[in-house]
């Protein structure tokens, strides 16, 4: 069936590629789990071996292992398609969110742990606290204090385009966790606060630029990053998030943003 | 063990309503947010294409034209003076969203930007008009942030991960909620004089949704489960564009900047059905429009049930900046190049059109006379005002939650301090009890995973896009027996700390108390309007059904249908073309 648009070959593709993907694979989860209720101050090592189409997402093979094979384990989850940054875990070795894992990339076996740095409360879930308080701690939220125009603001596209990458955050901590400082001081504000600071401090409409990066220049601030670009490998938004900390320094250390 | 709290204010959920009410109530009352998700992991977070308003910044626009938008879109169910009220509100809403920092982009001149969505015209139709403010493809989520934002700034004070799961009313008021600790298996009951439901929609009712796993429609159940009515539940909207087998949204934003919908044939298949404004046609008009081309053989995929959404023709620009999230969607969950393949694409639940019955100060409102329940308040998707009457546009619902969230937030926190705090019922925190006691207790059951994906199937199957008498009566059987079931179910998990198995099968209850509501009040609907396709009667009856469905939960189980008449307006119904 050829229309003269190309269209006829694309379906055959997309045909193709559909009935390739039509066998199941087998998946083994490895999966650390964790239950102060039932099993004490330890943790320990489940696997689970299911059937899985290829292109379902790592979260529905997990979905499948709680509502099948073992209610109890524990995880957190919302949205299933990378937007609400609920479901960062360590996914073979990596921080990733396992709703943007496909299972035919990690077949025929996976290992799932709870994302580093931050204290353990069940099977994958963590106490996202202290996490969020670095957050709130670099005053999130557009300081403008010269009165409010009767329409908006203005703002040019260029304007607009500089802080448009720090805009995507999810606040799913996949950086945050996946830094080295921060496992080894959870003090460290951590890049998913830096990233939220960066995304007001280059904003034209913001006057509280300064006193954020006051904040951010203290001990526990982003001098401690080291530019090991994990985080920038983990984000699952795509932010360029040791860019946006360098960014910051150099506005530290030139006094100029 | 039960923690009991007092507050003003206690609004339930914090997606992009919630928020928008809590900021208004906490700057005046003491008000507390209960949220069963971290309050970024709410849907509003999700949502792509834009927030419509007339502001008129490329081109000629009045909030008169949008009104006549959303009442025409809505197929003459919406109630009149709320739409206008809606549509006056919504330039002021943006400019506000714009003040607290939501990044909207911007024209040349630095203005916010609009775009074309469908359903917005100029003059009463005459062609698309740029309405949509937005945020790249990721509106929902900026402004979920920006509101969120706003409530760290207040320090508004957030119970996170907390399950509401029971009402509290005394003496026909308002008296609080019962909340059920996710972290350590605590019940909580807040006593309180005003409550505000800002719980979402229940779109994982069916088996292809773009709604998230946590939208089970909760608030409407727990008040209907108390006697509330819930107003227009066969109105749902099947969006024309979710990712094949997935249901992941594909925003409309991709045809208002140019995509286009193709069969098999390589047609451009909308140009027949809305010759005017083609593929910006209202949803429900080309979510028919995909069935009937694949009912009659032009679909595409390996089963035929697709047909294709196609942006191979758009500069690389606009997708890159303006659509970068979902052709991501479509690369990572379909492996599609969206700049070189088309995408296949199916309808998928999107929008729960009906839900708690309230006025324009989102007060609850009981029975034909719209009698206010005193502290009682609903707002956002849970909510019914009605301003999508059976056919929600593009773009007003993200409207609808900061209009109506902050009309809520406002009207309970002056109820609120006027009110003397209300006396709590006997046992408050029994019927919750009751339930989990139940639910943990049981030695073995049915597997809920099954109960809970028999009913998206079914849904899917017979209660979607296309309905009839005799596909909603299997529906109905259907669930009685699902119900049955149900009441058997077995949690495996009989602890206290993150029991979420727990909270997934009450999720599950409400979700069937939904979707009965919602079978019910499709089986008596003998037209077809809006989102509400009856195959046996495709006709819109105005003279017997231009008027909402209230549907009761009686004390036996079965359900009781009421109606109650349209607010009319300046618009006199007529027959939609586009
Ligand atoms: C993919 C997608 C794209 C969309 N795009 C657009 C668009 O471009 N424009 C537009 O106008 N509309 C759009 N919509 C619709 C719109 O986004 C939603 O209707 C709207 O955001 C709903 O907001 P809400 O505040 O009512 O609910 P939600 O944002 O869903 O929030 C619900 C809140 O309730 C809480 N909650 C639920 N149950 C309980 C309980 N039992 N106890 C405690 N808390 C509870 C949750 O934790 C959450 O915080 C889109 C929807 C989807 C799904
Ligand atoms: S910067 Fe990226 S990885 Fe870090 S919290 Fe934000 S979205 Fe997640
Ligand atoms: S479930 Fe929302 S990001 Fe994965």
């Amino acid at each position: 069936m050829d229309d003269g648009n190309g269209l006829g070959d694309v379906l055959e593709a997309s045909d193709r590629r559909a009935a390739g993907a039509g066998g199941r694979v087998t998946l083994t989860l490895r999966i650390r789990r964790y239950n102060p209720e039932t099993r004490g101050q330890e943790s320990w090592w489940d696997e689970f071996t299911i059937e899985s189409e290829p292109d379902d997402r790592l979260l529905d093979a997990l979905h499948h292992v709680k509502w099948y094979l073992d209610g109890t384990l524990a995880l957190r989850r919302s949205c299933a398609h990378g937007i609400c940054g609920s479901d960062a875990m360590m996914i073979n070795g990596r921080n990733a969110l396992a709703c943007k894992v496909i299972v035919r990339d990690v077949a025929p076996r996976v290992t799932v742990e709870p994302i580093r740095g931050l204290p353990v409360l069940k099977d994958l879930i963590v106490d996202m606290e202290p996490f969020f308080a670095g957050y709130r701690s670099v005053l999130p939220y557009l300081i403008n204090d010269s009165g409010e125009p009767e329409k908006e603001r203005l703002q040019s596209p260029e304007e607009r385009h500089r802080y448009d990458d720090t805009t995507k955050c999810i606040l799913c901590a996949a950086c945050t966790t996946s830094c080295p400082i921060f496992w080894g001081d959870e003090e460290y504000v951590g890049p998913a606060a830096i990233v939220n600071a960066h995304r007001f401090v280059y904003d034209s409409r913001d006057e509280g630029g300064r006193r954020r990066l006051e904040i951010l220049a203290e001990k526990n601030g982003v001098f401690r990053c080291r530019t090991t670009f994990n985080c920038t490998d983990a984000c699952p938004r795509g932010i360029e998030v040791t860019k946006a900390i360098q960014d910051v320094k150099r506005s530290i250390l030139f006094d100029r943003f | 063990m039960t923690t009991v709290h007092t507050y003003d204010a206690v609004i339930v959920g914090a997606g992009g309503a919630g928020l928008r009410a809590a900021i208004e109530a906490a700057d005046r009352v003491r008000t507390a947010v209960i949220s069963k998700l971290y309050p970024t992991r709410s849907h509003t977070g999700t949502a792509q294409g834009g927030m419509c308003a007339a502001l008129a910044n490329v081109e000629e626009d009045y909030p008169e034209w949008h009104a006549f938008d959303t009442v025409k879109g809505g197929d003459y169910l919406v109630d009149q003076p709320a739409a206008q009220l809606m549509t006056e509100e919504a330039v002021d809403a943006v400019y506000q969203l714009e003040h607290w920092g939501l990044p909207f982009n911007r024209t040349p001149e630095g203005r916010i930007d609009q775009r074309r969505f469908g359903g917005h015209t100029r003059n009463h139709g005459e062609a698309p008009v740029r309405r949509a403010c937005y945020a790249a493809d990721r509106t929902g989520h900026m402004i979920l942030q920006t509101l969120y934002q706003q409530c760290v700034k207040r320090d508004v004070r957030f119970f996170n991960e907390f399950y509401v799961l029971d009402q509290l009313l005394s003496d026909g008021r308002c008296a609080g909620v019962v909340a059920y600790e996710l972290a350590t298996g605590e019940i909580h009951v807040f006593r309180a004089k005003s409550v505000l439901y800002a719980t979402g929609g229940y779109g994982r009712i069916f088996k292809v949704s773009s709604n998230a796993h946590t939208l089970t429609g909760d608030g409407p159940a727990v008040l209907f489960r108390r006697g509330i009515p819930l107003q227009d539940m066969e109105f749902f909207q099947f969006h024309p564009t979710g990712v094949y087998k997935l249901g992941i949204l594909l925003s409309e934003a991709v045809r208002g900047e140019g995509g286009i919908l193709v069969n098999s044939e390589g047609e451009r298949f909308m140009e027949r059905y809305a010759p005017t404004v083609k593929d910006l046609a209202p949803r429900d008009l080309v979510s028919r429009a995909i069935y009937q081309e694949i009912k009659e053989g032009r679909g595409v995929g390996p089963r035929r049930d697709a047909v294709y959404l196609d942006v191979r023709h758009l500069p690389h620009d606009v997708i890159e900046e303006k659509l970068p999230d979902v052709t991501e969607f479509a690369r990572v969950y379909l492996g599609v190049e969206p700049t070189r393949e088309p995408v296949p694409i199916q309808p998928t639940a999107h929008y729960a059109m009906g839900g708690i019955p309230t006025n324009t100060d989102a007060q609850v409102v009981v029975g034909e006379e719209e009698t206010p329940v005193p502290g009682l308040y609903a707002a956002g998707e849970c909510a019914c005002v009605s301003v999508h009457g059976a056919n929600r546009l593009g773009t007003n619902s993200l409207l609808d939650i900061v209009v109506f969230g902050r009309r809520g937030g406002l009207h309970m926190s002056e109820f609120a301090g006027d009110a003397d705090l209300p006396d709590l019922p006997d046992a408050p925190d029994v019927r919750v009890h009751e339930t989990i006691d139940g639910l943990l207790n049981r030695p073995e059951g049915a597997n809920a995973a099954d109960i809970r994906g028999e009913l998206q199937e079914q849904m899917f199957d017979l209660a979607f896009v296309v309905r009839s008498e005799t596909s909603l009566r299997k529906m109905a059987d259907v669930l009685a027996g699902l119900r049955e079931r149900y009441e058997r179910v077995f949690v495996q998990d009989t602890g206290k700390t993150f029991n979420t198995e727990l909270t997934e099968v009450i999720e599950l209850g409400f979700m069937l108390d939904c979707a009965d509501a919602l079978v019910a009040a499709a089986l008596a609907r003998d037209e077809s309007r809006g989102g509400h396709y009856r195959e046996d009667h495709p006709l819109r009856d105005d003279a017997n059904w231009l008027k909402h469905s209230l549907a009761y939960r009686q004390a036996d189980g079965s359900i009781k249908l009421e109606t109650k008449p349209v607010k009319l307006g300046p618009y006199i119904p007529m027959e939609r073309k586009y």
